[in-house]
């Protein structure tokens, strides 16, 4: 909106902006399937079922199982993210870093690729033929060990197996988000610290730590939107049994659970509003991450 | 360096185990549907399931409608963009980037506030209407990456040139585009089609929550009610899935050698 009256403050020739008749499809689009259905919610989320003006809905959102489903969607999503991140930056790095055959990196980068889009309902049941009771995983521990890992307190249905379920398109997307930065640290840099008599560790204390920090950090807060916002997954893996945010707005959407639909506008809203800011501040962090990776 | 080496080959060793074992696990399970021998009779019974069949080539057909409606929304707005409109490009990044803001389960919600059949557009009130919805809804989940691929296509070529050339040749809009434009950014525009078609053809939340007979529903089903099918279709969603990157990578290669 910013940059349409920036538009039309400037002088245009014939008066009709020919040039802005180009982008209308597009606006119009983005208008009717993109802003106005999120401005529907944003504004009931403050209006009562009546359409008068109200914080109520923001905070009903303080009540014991709401903040319990943002809660645990926050830790799932904070888990999958970090691990993810830490994990896809070791390979990312293990790939590129040299001493390994040529073919891995483009083997892996393929990979990366295929696994960060495969989400949704089959990875679940991935996992359930790995993990689960019956899984492969699971009778291999119980056969060649005798660990029996579902005696021993783990369940595939839980926070846990959730977030070992995200790591797999979590990590993978690390591995092509971090890729350009870690090739953009230059060779010069570790030459430079070696000759001044940088141990290893000085090196990435002082030099690489610092410059590859903020992409880390961007990265991780995509990978905390990214499972923030899933559903498919858990949804096929748990059922309703892991009372995480995506899923009690899908069961209210579904049926209207909460009793309030302007409750639902509010759930919705604190979604945007958590995905919204992690995303600000991955731009933020690419922007300052960008000015030493060129 | 030679210490700094194994814990690369440990990390790339572990990654891979982490990757491969539930394919190889997933496999091993769908094979087990007749006892005591392993058969691929679970892809037998799910291929030949008419809800399978009638599911699938619904969701193909959406992939299809998604990326024809996509690129005619997309290819024209960021060439217009590119040739005539340079100021408004972080606009347009912004917007293409919404949707990775504001979740697809949010989207969907004010969809179907905003079109529901007591509305002033109502949509949903019909399954056809419901359909061009769905479609519309699969438009906007591709749209950041869509628009990204268009993009890097149209800033490898001369736009401006391209363009001008073919204007003093007396070509209108339309043919510039169809004939000029497009041919120069095909392999762009393949990577951008096949990149939506793994996006759409499983997608679970739009259309479940939509109530149309997708892919993705029809998975979830199987997976809440039978055993050994849902691993058998794991396998062919990964599969599919391979494909289309797979495909991605053959056409951007081919991109990288015309170059050369």
């Amino acid at each position: 909106m910013a940059a349409q009256a920036q538009a039309a403050s400037k002088p245009v020739q014939g008066g009709i902006p020919w040039a802005w008749v180009g982008v209308t499809p597009f606006l119009l689009f983005a208008i009717l399937f993109l802003i106005l259905p999120t401005l529907f919610l944003v504004v009931g989320a403050f209006q009562d079922p009546d359409g008068n003006l109200t914080l109520a809905n923001i905070g009903d959102l303080f009540t014991p199982s709401i903040l319990s489903a943002y809660w645990i969607s926050i830790k799932v999503s904070l888990a999958s993210g970090l691990t993810g991140a830490i994990f896809g930056a070791f390979m990312a790095y293990a790939a590129i870093g040299g001493g390994l055959p040529n073919w891995i990196k483009p083997t892996l980068m393929t990979f990366s690729g295929v696994a960060s889009n495969f989400a949704g309902v089959p990875l679940a049941f991935a996992f359930l033929a790995t993990l689960g009771r019956q899984g492969l995983v699971t009778l291999f521990l119980m056969n060649v060990f005798g660990l029996n890992i579902y005696a021993q307190g783990f369940n595939i249905l839980t926070f846990w197996g959730l977030t070992i379920t995200y790591l797999y398109f979590q990590i993978p997307l690390m591995v092509l988000i971090f890729t350009p930065a870690i090739e953009g640290l230059r060779k010069e840099w570790r030459e430079a610290a070696t000759i001044l008599g940088a141990s290893n560790w000085q090196y990435w204390r002082h030099v690489a730590g610092p410059v590859l920090m903020p992409s880390f950090l961007g990265a991780a807060l995509l990978l905390f939107a990214n499972s923030f916002g899933a559903i498919a997954t858990a949804y096929a893996l748990t059922g309703s049994s892991l009372n995480i945010v995506t899923i009690l707005l899908y069961a209210q959407i579904r049926g209207d659970v909460l009793h309030n639909q302007n409750l639902g506008y509010a759930i919705a809203l604190g979604m945007i509003v958590i995905t919204g800011l992690s995303n600000l501040a991955y731009i933020w962090l690419r922007i300052r991450s960008e000015r030493w990776l060129k | 360096m030679k210490q700094n080496r194994i814990g690369h080959w440990i990390a790339i060793i572990l990654g891979s185990l982490y990757f491969v074992v539930p394919l190889i696990g997933t496999f091993e399970f769908s094979l087990r549907k007749l006892r005591g021998v392993y058969s691929f009779e679970a892809y037998r019974v799910v291929l030949g399931d008419p809800a399978f069949q009638a599911s699938f080539l619904y969701s193909v057909g959406l992939a299809c409608l998604t990326i024809i409606i996509g690129l005619l929304l997309i290819v024209p707005t960021a060439y217009w963009v590119q040739l005539r409109l340079k100021r408004l490009q972080p606009f347009v990044e912004f917007v293409t980037l919404l949707p990775l803001v504001v979740p697809a389960i949010v989207l969907v919600f004010g969809y179907l506030r905003l079109y529901n059949s007591s509305s002033w557009l109502p949509l949903t009130a019909t399954a056809r209407g419901t359909d061009i919805l769905l479609t519309f809804g699969y438009v906007t989940l591709a749209l950041p990456y869509m628009y990204r691929s268009v993009e890097t296509g149209l800033k490898s070529i001369d736009v401006r040139t391209l363009t001008e050339a073919a204007e003093s040749l007396g070509a209108g809009p339309a043919t510039i585009l169809v004939r000029i434009i497009l041919p120069n950014i095909r392999s762009a525009i393949l990577s951008g089609a096949f990149l939506t078609f793994a996006i759409v053809i499983g997608e679970f939340t739009f259309a479940s929550l939509l109530n149309r007979p997708a892919f993705g529903p029809y998975l979830q089903l199987i997976g809440a009610n039978r055993a050994y099918e849902p691993a058998a279709l794991t396998i062919m969603s990964f599969a599919i899935t391979w494909a289309c990157m797979g495909i991605i990578q053959v056409v951007s290669r081919n991109r990288a050698a015309m170059r050369k």
